[in-house]
Parts: C-alpha cells; sequence; structure tokens
C-alpha cells in the first residue's frame, strides 16, 4: 500500500532523513518511533506531499507523490503534529470545509461527518468555535479531518499528545476500530502505546532505521538471554552458592533484601536454557523456598533506548 | 467558487474586518462625492479618479492574512496535502480579497444612480472609469495575496504591499528624473498614468491587457514563493 524506497531529506547541509526505505502492507498498523528530531515529521511530511523529497520515492497505492500528488493525497487522510484548524469555524463549519477542499461528494456529506463525529466523540460539541475547545478536543477535531473522504491511508501524528488519560484510551480505540480497513502509519513517542496498537515497528533515529519488526519480536531478539527474577527465602551466600552451581548460568545480581532473610535475585542464562526447572529442585534440596520466580522479557523501553544509543541492554539493577 | 474562497469570505464578513474596511472607504468616496454634489455638477469620474490612491492602504489591510496565517497557524499542511492543487488554492485566496473589493465597487453604485436621480447621466466616460478601478483593484489585491505569501506575520506583510503599492502609484513621478531603462520600466508599470487613461474615458487594449496579466502574474509569482519555500523550510 505504501512503499518508501531510498528517501532522503536534506535542509540545506543538515540531512533529516537518510536513506530511509520501507513498505507497508495494506490494513496495518505501524508504529513509527523515534527521539526527538529523529525525522519522524519529517517523513510524514513527505509522505502526504507537504514537503517534497531531495531524492528517493514515495508510492502510495501504485501512484508516485511526486508524478501523481492529486491521486496520493486523494487516499490519504493526514493528521500532523499540529492539527490544521481554523479557530475562527465551528467544528461542523471546518468539517464542512475541509470535505469541499477534499472534494469529498457533496450528496453523502451530512451523514459523513455525522459518523466521523459520533467516532471520534464530537457530536456534542459540533456547534462549538473551534478556539474554544480544549486541547484534547481540537485532537479530535484534527483527526475528524484526517477521516474526512473515507482515505484507505492515515498518517497519524502522535495522535495522543496532549490528551488526558481518558481521551487517550478512547482515541486509542477509536485508531484501533479504524484499522480494520484502513493503512495506519502513527508516530510517537509513548511506547506501550505501540505495543497496544502496532502489529509492526520501525525505529527511526537520526534519519536513518534503526530497527523494524514486531513488538513481540523485537523484545524477544533483544533479550538474546534469558532473565529472571528469583526472590528466595534463605541466607543469600548459601543461595548465591546454590545458584553457582547450576551450568548455563552467565551471571547472577543480588538486588535487594524486600523482607527478613528474603532476596531479590536477576539471573542470566546463556543460549536461552530454561533452567527453571533445575533451579527449584536445587532450592528445594536446600530447603531455600522460592517466594518469586518470573522471567523478564525486555521492555520497548529497553528495544528503543538500545536501538536508539546502539549498545546493548544497560544493567540497570546495582550490583 | 472554490471551497477556499468561500471559506475566505465567509471569514471576511464573520469578522468585522471587511465591514470597517468598506466603511471606511465608502466613508472616502462620500467625502469626496460631497463637494460635486453641492456644487450641483455631479461628476462621479472625477470623484473615481481620485479615491482610487486610498486603495493603497485599504487593500494591504485587506489581504494581510489570507496566506501568512495559514502559514502562522499550521493550516497551510490542510491546504497543501489536500486534493487540491496549489494554483487554484491561491487563486481561490484571491478571488475572496477580490470580492470583499467588489462590494465596495457595488455600494458604490448609489452614487451615480444619485446623480442620475439628479438629472445627470452615467456617461461612458464613467463606465470605463468603473471598468478601470475593478482592474486597479485586482492587480492590487493580486499584489496583497503575493505580499502574504511571502511572510507569517500580518503586520509585515501590510507593510511590504503598502511601500509596493505606493512605488508603483508613484513611480512615474520620477520616472523622467531617473530616465534610461529604468526610468522607462517605472513609466511602464506606474499604475496612476495607466488608471489616468480609464478615467478619461479611454478604454485601451493595452491597458487592460497590462492589468489583466499583471494580476495573473503576481498569482503565479506567489504559487512560486509557496513552492520554493516548501524546498527550502524545515
Amino acid at each position: 500500500m505504501i512503499e518508501i524506497k531510498n528517501l532522503v531529506k536534506k535542509y540545506g547541509q543538515v540531512v533529516a532523513v537518510n536513506d530511509i526505505s520501507f513498505k507497508v502492507k495494506e490494513g496495518e498498523i505501524l508504529g513509527f518511533l523515534g527521539p526527538n528530531g529523529a525525522g519522524k515529521s519529517t517523513t510524514m511530511n513527505i509522505i502526504t506531499g507537504y514537503l517534497p523529497s531531495t531524492s528517493g520515492t514515495v508510492e502510495v497505492d501504485g501512484y508516485d507523490i511526486t508524478t501523481h500528488p492529486e491521486q496520493v493525497k486523494k487516499r490519504i487522510g493526514y493528521l500532523p503534529e499540529q492539527p490544521p484548524l481554523y479557530k475562527d469555524m465551528t467544528v461542523t463549519e471546518y468539517l464542512n470545509f475541509v470535505s469541499d477542499l477534499k472534494k469529498a461528494p457533496r450528496n453523502k456529506r451530512k451523514s459523513e461527518l455525522s459518523d466521523i463525529m459520533e467516532l471520534v466523540g464530537l457530536t456534542d460539541h459540533r456547534k462549538r468555535l473551534i478556539d474554544n475547545l480544549s486541547k484534547g478536543y481540537r485532537q479530535r477535531v484534527g483527526l475528524a479531518q484526517a477521516l474526512i473522504g473515507n482515505p484507505k491511508v492515515l498518517i497519524l501524528d502522535e495522535p495522543t499528545v496532549g490528551l488526558d488519560p481518558k481521551q487517550i484510551v478512547e482515541i486509542r480505540r477509536v485508531i484501533k476500530g479504524l484499522a480494520s480497513d484502513r493503512t495506519i502509519i502513527l508516530s510517537t513517542h509513548i511506547l506501550p502505546e505501540v505495543s497496544m496498537i502496532c502489529e509492526r515497528v520501525v525505529i527511526i533515529n537520526k534519519g536513518q532505521i534503526a530497527a523494524e519488526d514486531t513488538p513481540d519480536r523485537l523484545s524477544n531478539n533483544l533479550s538474546g538471554v534469558s532473565k529472571l527474577n528469583l526472590t528466595v527465602k534463605g541466607d543469600k551466600d548459601k543461595v548465591l552458592k546454590t545458584i553457582g552451581n547450576i551450568p548455563n548460568i552467565k551471571y547472577i545480581t543480588m538486588t535487594t533484601k524486600s523482607e527478613e532473610s528474603v532476596y531479590k535475585y536477576v539471573l542470566e542464562t546463556k543460549n536461552n536454557v530454561d533452567i527453571r526447572e533445575d533451579l527449584f529442585y536445587r532450592m528445594a534440596e536446600n530447603k531455600m523456598p522460592i517466594i518469586e520466580l518470573k522471567p523478564s522479557a525486555a521492555t520497548l523501553e529497553d528495544i528503543f533506548i538500545s536501538v536508539v544509543s546502539n549498545a546493548g541492554i544497560t544493567q540497570t539493577e546495582e550490583e | 467558487m472554490s471551497a477556499v474562497a468561500r471559506k475566505e469570505i465567509a471569514g471576511y464578513f464573520k469578522s468585522p474586518i471587511a465591514y470597517v474596511l468598506i466603511g471606511v472607504y465608502i466613508l472616502i468616496i462620500s467625502i469626496f462625492f460631497h463637494p460635486a454634489l453641492n456644487a450641483g455638477y455631479g461628476d462621479f469620474v472625477e470623484v473615481l479618479d481620485d479615491v482610487g490612491v486610498f486603495l493603497i492602504f485599504i487593500i494591504p489591510i485587506l489581504t494581510m492574512r489570507i496566506l501568512a496565517e495559514d502559514k502562522k497557524n499550521g493550516t497551510e499542511v490542510l491546504l497543501l496535502t489536500s486534493p487540491t492543487s496549489l494554483p487554484r488554492i491561491v487563486i481561490g485566496k484571491f478571488l475572496a480579497t477580490f470580492t470583499v473589493f467588489l462590494v465596495i465597487v457595488g455600494i458604490s453604485f448609489i452614487y451615480p444612480i444619485v446623480v442620475v436621480l439628479f438629472e445627470g447621466a452615467i456617461t461612458t466616460q464613467l463606465v470605463g472609469a468603473y471598468i478601470g478601478f475593478i482592474l486597479l483593484g485586482a492587480a492590487f489585491c493580486s499584489i496583497g495575496v503575493f505580499c502574504s505569501s511571502l511572510t507569517e506575520n500580518q503586520i509585515i506583510s501590510a507593510i511590504i504591499s503598502l511601500v509596493i503599492l505606493f512605488g508603483m502609484w508613484i513611480a512615474d513621478q520620477f520616472a523622467a528624473t531617473v530616465g534610461g531603462l529604468a526610468g522607462a520600466i517605472m513609466e511602464w508599470i506606474s499604475v496612476l498614468t495607466r488608471y489616468g487613461v480609464f478615467t478619461k474615458g479611454l478604454l485601451t487594449m493595452e491597458n487592460i491587457i497590462f492589468f489583466v496579466s499583471f494580476t495573473a502574474m503576481m498569482l503565479y509569482m506567489t504559487v512560486r514563493v509557496i513552492e520554493r519555500r516548501r524546498w527550502v523550510q524545515g
């Protein structure tokens, strides 16, 4: 549906986007992640035809943005970082104007707009001046605007920024609901949002793609070694010694003392060997009860930081 | 009429700006018409000839926000990513400003009617003067739209167009002093001289083509300015 090839954008000497290529399949929700200034918004502005690229191509539904801009623009609904609103208009006036601008058919206008307003939760605010709406509601108007004309592709630049927690949950549900028959690219720095909504993630850093995969696989790959959080009751030296005898352990760290003679440990094993059973029997033999045993997968935060800083996972616990 | 034009016209008449500008300009026309009426000869052509210069102040205020505001508020993204092409957007913006100007023209028809009521007549000279006045307004609006595309600051936009309009108005005064090619260009571009030809009742092809193509050229340059900015901006 969307195909981006060798996209480069330079502002004078500054390279904002440096040779990015990726594809988005029809019906897919792609999470577009990156730190501030990584080139997310620039890439989105190029896909939507707002900015021209220095080199490289963008194709949407088989149409190239430089040679067939109108065909591409017809297929895209775009919510930029700052919602493009005319504050002197009411919500209905504004959405009507956008419908005209997008050349949406006039005969179904009324029902289309009321459906969209219902979907994003604006029905009660349709007669309000946009200037008088709160940030969250302006964001909704921005989203409503992007949905007009029923575009096949939605490009959403940080759609949940500035919303309160309840609104965030609602907007996420709306986006998820829209995904059934649309292709969506969504940029964000809120990582749980990505694991919640997106099927695939592209992480970009300094204008280049740093990683691309499903959220699950990204976290598995990065874990590489499995990590166990262990809480055991018993003398810490004895526990450490017992664990130390288990083969395939890469390292052990003792973190905190949680209760009287109860300590927490973090184990890392080599080659993804599962040592949980072995661990259980050895502890049982030595009468050191395991209070808690929990494998820990790398979170998206870990992935993000590691990918962006090009380092392995950093050990955060004190050793 | 395009979506952009309709939206902008509605915007002008929802805010006080159109009413204030129209009111002020009609007041100016009335002040100039008043002595003519008192003297009992009621020649509106002369009035049109006199009030043309005040468009230099009215038009920049009318056009200053037309593109600058979109740039500043980020609504430019909406316009440029819509399937409506940039030339159509610019023409829509221009038509909105021009429509407000045409409202002024429409209201000013009151004066010729008054003249007729007092046993004057509508002369061909008046028709010529009106055509010139409308063409002058179109050219001025196009300059205003162009200046509004240069900046996101409305005040700067207004000042630039005021300076350009004023320069064009007085260019012929200095043409002789400057002389040579530059003088010839100043003579050529001087709208005062050209407008004067209309108010004498002369409809020359050259002048009509000048104003129409001048307007078209300014709008074309507006499109170019916005295109260019898309390439360089961050």
